[in-house]
């Protein structure tokens, strides 16, 4: 078991997973730098933060999908002991499908941003010797559905994205760790309907981040069916596959 | 589905759960009637409206803390537990405190809550600085005592039926430890428990514990528990360096909803026996949790009431009228015979300006019923004779009262008018406000 390492930088931090990261992270005792599009609508979660565990808060912008990653990554205060790419778009399928620009936003919100962004810290994590990247995935990664195969590609490509960071890494010090949510209750998935038996709250996602950096593990499911089930559906011949309406 | 505490009422409701003011004040505007609900501590059906209920869960977030001052502003969904859980350790604690810290501010406010030091300190709205209150028109409105004066009177108590209320700022309470100074009394009647009630008035916390099952002489046979906040130089000098400091207890959580047989009459009468034996009288140095909060160790205590659920009781007296009044009471639960162990006596001080606000000088008393017929027919007497005293009914823990009981309100015309001024009327509405006519 070893603690988090400080400051924690979570980009995407307005979303509710990320919230909850927050919380988990300054309850340790963590310093944060937060950051987001609109760092203004921060404000509450920062002075909540301050108050309830005296954490010292840091609000900064990024956009994950700016071309040059540098000019964010040489802006921040210090480099950060740990940090947590939650930004994501699930977008429309439908929609993604019918116009290249939307397909393009979702395919640079999930894997061309964030994977150029990680690069660029991994690069000076890489030369102190020390850090950790955590990087929300999907299970929708693993096998390219009908319904959601531009999110799901994009996720595939940053899962093996930290997959291959982590193997780059792995005798530099640096963790590198891979969440695979499964469903969670957020505002990106307001109004589906989901099996509550397969979906976490936002808390139970964060903490079994936090024990799994604490633990050193490589990938984790936050609700350990979600193993099994992806399991047997990587198993369904490919032939088959495509005839399933998913 | 949803209900308050006491599980019964249940009513499927439409809900919206904002993530920021802008959302929540978004959705005031969109349902044609909503009713804004905390942390569902209230009993009933005061947090109920199958057209929508505006959940405040993601609405909790502290904003400042002046230490010099001594005041907090947070947003209203947030945790009572959570502000003690951060700010005791730097020596505050919340001015009025209800029975139990899951409850949020807005709830607190809206319910104007009372404490254990109501005879001195007065209700939670007492101790606001100001309020920002949503409306479903789209204002947002700064109340306090010097703005909008009105709204501010009337949701201090006005159970969520004025507004949403965002944000609040209060005044915080110095402490020196995380300790009170109890001191225990017995009472062998209600006479006795009335004449400690009143020389106790100087100490900061006083509630009486009564055995509601005895009758004639030992009528009102009742422990008192006063208290002050232990200060610094009381406590064992090995724990003066750390006065903050206190035994983590993981709460225990009641498993499965109790068999009715396990509250029949005998069982509870063997437990108020022990209880009333078990407690020493004299002074002792507690923690503050389990002084405030005897029951938040058991997390979902309310499914010992089985399925069915309960109803609690509490009615406020004028002084002048809580000595024969209350005996009345008493008695008709004793002779109803339904078995209740928490029936709760308290001294309160004067009334407050919330034209819905509950207390009154006099004596409030409380009590949980299982849901039963024969239970709502006692409840409909134990009304009656609370009316003939001039007292009144707490809407926070009711489920059941019929209209007129909002009689003991005298200031309800006022509060209607303010509901009218700003056209709430319609479009902030409870079950709790439907069955109570409250227009
Ligand atoms: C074990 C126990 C002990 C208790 N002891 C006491 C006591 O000693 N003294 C006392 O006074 N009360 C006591 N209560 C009652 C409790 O304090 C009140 O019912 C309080 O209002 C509950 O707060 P809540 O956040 O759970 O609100 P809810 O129960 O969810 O709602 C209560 C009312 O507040 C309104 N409301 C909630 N949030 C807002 C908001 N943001 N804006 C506008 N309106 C809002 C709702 O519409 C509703 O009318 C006790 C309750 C329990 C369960
Ligand atoms: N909810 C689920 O069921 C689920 C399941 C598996 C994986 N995930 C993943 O979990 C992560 C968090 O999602 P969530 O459920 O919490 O939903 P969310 O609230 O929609 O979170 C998405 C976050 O990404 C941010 N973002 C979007 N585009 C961005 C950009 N260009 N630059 C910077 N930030 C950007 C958003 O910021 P703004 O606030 O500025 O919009 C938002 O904070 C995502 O990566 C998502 O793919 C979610």
């Amino acid at each position: 078991m070893t603690q988090p390492l400080s400051p924690v930088l979570i980009i995407g931090a307005g979303s509710d997973i990320a919230r909850a990261l927050a919380r988990a992270y300054a309850a340790r005792g963590c310093a944060l730098i937060l950051a987001a599009r609109d760092p203004a609508a921060l404000a509450t979660l920062a002075s909540d933060l301050e108050i309830r565990h005296r954490a010292a808060v840091t609000l900064v912008a990024c956009d994950v999908t700016a071309a040059d990653p540098e000019p964010f990554v040489t802006s921040l205060p210090v480099l950060p002991g740990t940090v947590v790419m939650v930004a994501g778009l699930l977008g429309d399928q439908a929609e993604s499908a019918a116009d290249a620009a939307v397909a393009e936003r979702v395919m640079a919100t999930n894997y061309n941003g964030p994977a150029r962004l990680l690069l660029s810290l991994a690069r000076r994590m890489e030369a102190r010797g020390s850090g950790a990247i955590i990087g929300i995935s999907s299970v929708a990664g693993e096998r390219g559905r009908g319904s959601n195969f531009i999110y799901g590609s994009a996720k595939a490509g940053f899962t093996a994205f930290l997959s291959g960071l982590r193997n780059h890494l792995a005798r530099k010090g640096v963790h590198v760790l891979t969440v695979k949510p499964g469903f969670v209750a957020t505002r990106m998935t307001e109004g589906m309907e989901l099996p509550p038996r397969l979906t976490a709250r936002p808390e139970q996602v964060a903490e079994a981040i936090l024990r799994a950096q604490e633990k050193g593990r490589d990938v984790v499911y936050v609700k350990p069916l979600w193993r099994m089930i992806m399991a047997i559906i990587r198993a369904v011949p490919e032939g088959v596959f495509k005839k399933l309406s998913l | 589905m949803l209900s308050g505490w006491g599980r019964w009422p249940i009513a499927r409701c439409a809900v919206t759960e904002p993530g920021t003011s802008a959302a929540a004040g978004a959705a005031l505007a969109d349902f044609t009637s909503i009713i804004p609900r905390g942390n569902g501590r209230s009993y009933g059906d005061a947090s109920l409206n199958p057209d929508g209920v505006l959940l405040t869960s993601r609405l909790g977030h502290m904003l400042t803390l002046d230490e010099a001052a001594g005041v907090l502003e947070c947003e209203g969904g947030t945790l009572l537990s959570d502000i003690i859980e951060a700010l005791l350790p730097r020596g505050w604690f919340a001015p009025v405190t209800p029975g139990t810290r899951f409850v949020t501010v807005g709830g607190m406010i809206a319910a104007d809550v009372h404490g254990k030091n109501h005879h001195g300190a007065g209700g939670f709205g007492g101790h606001l600085l100001w309020l920002d209150l949503a409306l479903p028109d789209g204002r947002v409105l700064r109340c306090s005592p010097a703005e909008h004066e009105e709204l501010f009177a009337a949701t201090c108590g006005g159970m969520g039926l004025t507004g949403l209320i965002l944000r609040a700022a209060f005044r915080l309470l110095r402490v020196e430890t995380a300790r009170i100074r109890q001191r225990t009394v017995r009472a062998p009647d209600l006479d006795a428990a009335f004449a400690i009630f009143e020389s106790a008035q100087d100490w900061t916390y006083s509630v009486a514990w009564i055995d509601g099952l005895q009758t004639d002489a030992r009528l009102g046979r009742s422990l008192l528990f006063l208290g002050e906040h232990a200060r610094a130089e009381e406590l064992p000098l090995a724990e003066r360096s750390r006065p903050f400091a206190r035994a983590a207890r993981a709460p225990k959580r009641v498993p499965i909803d109790f068999p009715a047989i396990a509250l029949s009459r005998l069982p509870v009468r063997a437990f108020n026996t022990l209880y009333y034996q078990r407690q020493r009288p004299g002074d002792a140095l507690v923690d503050l949790y389990p002084y405030f909060y005897p029951l938040d160790a058991l997390l979902e205590w309310n499914r010992i009431y089985g399925r069915r659920g309960f109803v609690q009781y509490q009615c406020v007296l004028p002084l002048a009228e809580s000595r024969a009044g209350m005996r009345r009471l008493l008695e008709a639960i004793a002779r109803g015979g339904n078995a209740s162990f928490l029936a709760v006596l308290k001294r309160m001080g004067a009334e407050s300006f919330g034209h819905l606000s509950f207390p009154m000088e006099g004596y409030t008393l409380a009590m949980d019923f299982p849901t039963s017929t024969g239970n709502l027919a006692l409840l409909d007497r134990l009304d009656a004779i609370t009316a003939e005293h001039g007292g009144r009914i707490y809407l926070a823990k009711d489920a059941r009262a019929a209209p007129a009981t909002m009689r003991g309100y005298p200031r309800l015309e006022r509060f209607r008018a303010v509901r009218r001024d700003y056209g709430l009327v319609g479009r902030l509405e409870s079950l709790q406000s439907q069955r109570l006519e409250i227009g």
